[in-house]
């Protein structure tokens, strides 16, 4: 057992005060890219609109056209998605439903996520994020030195951990696709979750009770944490898609854009399938954790399953997102019923974190505080 | 991510979803028509009832249903007390609310998991879950062994299509070029038939990616396997709980249990006769970090094993986190404390009782309750209920509390009672719990004589002559679980399994390919080609993108600079998806 080092406790905690203050610069620029660049879009959407109104009406019957064959059901998520006829058709010709997807709801970015023109605030805003996230893994890390073990065994650790495995998350998907759209609900949520740990939560270093002395505790959390990051970003894409599904068939229908800001945003569609990837990867790793927590329970408590509280909610978890799965392999439960599963499975995440972790007892009670 | 074979096989006509049966059982919308607008509709009869809902449980809708009441009726079980767990703090919690308590245990909410509703639901679902799977398993085995399926007329209507041109100089005719492309879709995976008898227009079917089925079949099986497994574990396992103080031994029979739970076949032929004897306990406390000051930081526990009464004995060690396995069983460490050991002498001054006296733990840094029942003493029984403190302090309002979880100060505190302690009558008794109701006082703090308080090696006279009782020292002891479940291994396998068929299914794709060539008038070399994929498969375009590239280096073209459509090949199709009809 490594000893105790207070000092670098301490000084974690000056990198935690630093990150968040960066973060919530980066905050303040991805809010600011927000305004500005649904200001600038909508002067050339006006200028577009003024040019050629013909086309744009046709392009509108075409919709409306195509939405009424899905209308029978209960699938509602939008204009572009109405034209696909079911899972098995879903994503197959990205070049197809994105531009129809543009030409009606006023988008920036195809299925892809790539955008045209360059947006000096977002940049500014993902550096500063990377700034931030760099700070915030020195307070990670000395945090660990600090303490001789993994950062991960109480509430304090995995809030900031988990903040940073958010943050690093989202950057290493950023590589991939332009998300920059959600910057401001990630940072937004990193921020809230490193106040919270520093407020609420705040725990000196120590060394870890007997029970959670185990590899075991190294493997099972870190893919909770990661998981529950991946759903992070899965959250905010699908509470994302219901606005912009909304929007949308408003817009489809002939009705006033009021919701300027989500032009930034790519289709309903285009988040709902990238949402589906990032939810398969993050349900195995959640299949894992729930594996992995058996094996340790056993090893721990003598039974790999016995319902304690912590165990029934990650049970209802993973039952939750495998509905989610299922769901999109189901007729009339994909799009927007599909988000609300996705959402409504976070909700459980951060219940389970939240409520469970403080206020039920169980054998998980002493990861609390 | 299990699309039923049923919604895509037949889907032509449920493209467009309409409400009511016909949907359900698949039949295309004119026939429903027709029936509609012809005679009433014959009566389903018995068979075709049983067959209605056959096809309702089996159906994705169905599945997805009881999965999400599945979630949903978990939950209760978090939010109040279970039995399995706790069966005491259930019993409390029903005293504690006279008004709906006992409604909720009629309803099974302390039972959640073994209740009737909680079983309907799971057995639903895996019923569903088998009518899916073995459907699917036939129709997927026969997939297997039959060929791709025949060329559509027009490929430019699948989602990924391309054509690509061979100049008349470079002197590939038709068939050779199919040959070619069928090599190169066979070296990259794909199961691929040649089909010459097109005449003039020579075309391959190829389709790759059968795995994904035999994953998500492989899941859904496991998870059948994993149900089993548990079920067989609640069958044929047992656990019992046992406190051993320093120096004693538990020998694994029945008697040998503090407590035991037996599963539903159990024979007690199944316990192994071994034996462990605790030799040392050692608690390790934090003295480092200011915030955790005396936060236990390690549990070890030193014992001597024996596979059975004559085998030689082996000292192992016993942690939080690492069980000692013996006779087929794992032995936990799952709890500590303190044990003061007293003698207590009766009124007539003999030794009425002596030896360690486990005190239950109550709250921070050991403060734990002491209970002492002597029903050897003579002429009274004599009966001690009171407090234990590793490190005693005393508040100025006179309230004792431990400061710390080592035995810096030891401090026995305790009430006395004589008469009838009730163990006579043969009625169990909590050893923890001291019913003094039918008791005297001899020593409480409203008593004239106080409460007793001693400090070890202390003796203090009870009394009216009634005995005495003396605190020599203190052992510490620990309760350990003993396991043996059958069904574990099976279950970890499956789960494995599990894991594996579900990664295999979300990333093995099932696609089709169909290439056909043809040669122009002038001389040329028309190839055109389309994929479709089977499920969710973003990676389609890329997939389309590197068998362009492939076709085109073996062919010597530049597939970045795309051919014109050949004039003799068919009308670019609606940019609409897809439909079969």
């Amino acid at each position: 057992m490594f000893p105790i080092n207070e000092t670098m406790g301490q000084y974690s905690e000056l990198f935690m005060l630093l990150a968040a203050g960066t973060y919530t610069v980066a905050f303040i620029a991805f809010a600011w890219d927000l305004a500005r660049s649904s200001k600038s879009l909508k002067a050339i959407d006006v200028k577009a609109a003024a040019a050629g109104t013909s086309a744009d009406a046709s392009a509108k019957v075409t919709v409306a056209a195509g939405a009424s064959v899905g209308a029978g059901t209960s699938r509602t998520a939008g204009s572009g998605e109405g034209r696909l006829s079911g899972p098995a058709d879903r994503a197959e010709r990205p070049s197809s439903y994105a531009s129809s997807a543009n030409g009606a709801a006023g988008q920036t970015a195809d299925d892809s996520m790539r955008y045209g023109e360059r947006r000096a605030p977002a940049r500014v805003a993902v550096a500063l994020t990377v700034l931030g996230a760099a700070i915030h893994a020195a307070a990670v890390l000395t945090r660990a030195v600090g303490a001789g073990r993994v950062p991960w065994g109480n509430m304090y650790e995995f809030l900031t951990t988990g903040a940073f495995v958010a943050a690093a998350v989202f950057l290493v998907v950023l590589v991939r696709r332009d998300l920059r759209f959600l910057g401001t609900f990630v940072v937004g949520l990193v921020i809230i979750m490193l106040v919270a740990a520093s407020v609420a939560f705040w725990t000196p270093v120590g060394h870890l009770v007997p029970a959670l002395q185990s590899y075991w505790l190294i493997i099972h959390v870190s893919i909770a944490v990661l998981s529950s990051a991946l759903f992070t970003l899965t959250f905010a894409m699908s509470a994302l898609q219901l606005v912009q599904s909304h929007r949308q068939r408003t817009i489809a229908a002939g009705g006033a854009d009021k919701l300027g800001f989500m032009r930034l945003v790519p289709s309903a569609l285009s988040l709902e399938n990238l949402s589906y990837r990032i939810n398969a990867i993050a349900f195995i790793g959640w299949t894992f954790t729930l594996m992995f927590g058996a094996i340790w329970a056993e090893k721990a408590w003598g039974r790999f399953w016995g319902w304690d509280t912590k165990e029934v909610w990650t049970f209802v978890i993973w039952v939750v997102y495998a509905g989610y799965l299922h769901a999109r392999a189901t007729r009339g439960w994909t799009g927007t019923r599909a988000a609300w599963l996705s959402i409504v499975g976070y909700l459980c995440v951060v219940f389970n974190f939240t409520i469970v972790n403080q206020f039920f007892n169980g054998l998980h009670s002493y990861s609390g505080l | 991510m299990s699309e039923r074979v049923k919604s895509t096989e037949k889907s032509p006509a449920e493209d467009a979803p309409q409400p009511g049966p016909a949907h359900k059982d698949g039949a295309p919308k004119d026939a429903v028509k027709a029936a509609k607008a012809g005679a009433a509709l014959p009566s389903l009869g018995v068979v075709g009832m049983l067959r209605w809902a056959w096809t309702q449980l089996t159906s994705m809708r169905t599945a997805l249903f009881l999965l999400l009441l599945l979630a949903v009726a978990a939950v209760p079980g978090s939010l109040f007390p279970q039995r399995p767990a706790n069966p005491s703090v259930v019993t409390q919690y029903i005293k504690d609310h006279p008004d709906y308590g006992k409604l909720l245990d009629s309803l099974q909410l302390y039972d959640v998991y073994s209740s009737a509703w909680f079983s309907a639901i799971y057995i639903l679902l895996f019923i569903s879950l088998i009518g899916c799977v073995v459907p699917r398993a036939i129709a997927h085995y026969r997939a297997m062994r039959s060929q791709p399926p025949r060329t559509p007329k027009r490929l430019s209507r699948l989602p990924e299509y391309g054509t690509l041109v061979l100049p008349a100089e470079a002197g590939i005719p038709a068939s050779d070029a199919i040959e070619d492309a069928a090599a190169l879709l066979k070296k990259r995976g794909y199961r691929v038939e040649v089909r010459h008898d097109d005449g003039a227009r020579p075309s391959l079917g190829a389709e790759r990616g059968f795995l994904r089925e035999v994953g998500n079949l492989v899941f859904h099986t496991s998870l059948i396997g994993v149900l089993v497994s548990v079920a067989v574990g609640g069958l044929f396992g047992y656990s019992g709980q046992r406190i051993l103080v320093e120096g004693d031994t538990f020998v694994n029979t029945l008697v040998g249990y503090d407590q035991f739970t037996p599963g539903t076949n159990f024979q007690s032929s199944q316990l192994q006769p071994y034996s462990i004897q605790l030799d040392k306990f050692q608690a390790t406390f934090d003295r480092e970090s200011q915030g955790k000051f005396g936060q236990p930081i390690d549990f070890t526990a030193d014992v001597t094993t024996k596979e059975n009464p004559g085998a030689p004995a082996k000292k192992e060690v016993l942690k939080v986190n690492d069980p000692v396995t013996l006779g087929g069983t794992s032995i936990y460490l799952t709890g500590n404390g303190y044990a003061p050991v007293v003698t207590v002498r009766d009124g007539k001054g003999n030794v009425a009782m002596q030896g360690p006296v486990v005190a239950k733990l109550q709250g921070e840094n050991y403060y734990s309750s002491v209970v002492i029942k002597v029903p050897d003493a003579k002429p009274d029984q004599l009966g001690f209920a009171g407090f234990f403190l590793p490190t005693a302090f005393v508040t100025e309002q006179g309230i004792s509390f431990s400061g710390d979880p080592d035995l810096i100060n030891p401090q026995l505190s305790l009430n006395s009672y004589y008469g009838d302690l009730g163990l006579d009558k043969g009625a169990p008794q909590n050893v923890f719990e001291l019913d003094v109701k039918g008791l005297k006082e001899l020593n409480s703090r409203k008593a004239e004589a106080g409460g007793i308080t001693l400090a070890p090696g202390n003796t203090y006279t009870l009394p009216q002559g009634k005995g005495s009782i003396t605190f020599d020292g203190v052992k510490k002891y620990v309760g350990v679980d003993i396991h043996h479940n059958p069904g574990q291994l099976s279950a970890l396998i499956f789960a494995l399994l599990a894991v594996a068929g579900l990664i295999v299914s979300l990333y093995v794709n099932r696609r089709r390919v169909w290439v056909r060539t043809g040669t122009h008038e002038d001389g040329r070399t028309m190839v055109e080609y389309g994929l479709l994929a089977r499920g969710e498969d973003h990676r389609l375009a890329g997939e389309a993108a590197t068998l362009r590239s492939l076709l085109s280096r073996k062919w010597n073209l530049d597939a970045d600079n795309p051919e014109t459509a050949p004039s003799n090949s068919s009308p670019a199709g609606s940019p609409e998806p897809k439909k079969d009809q």
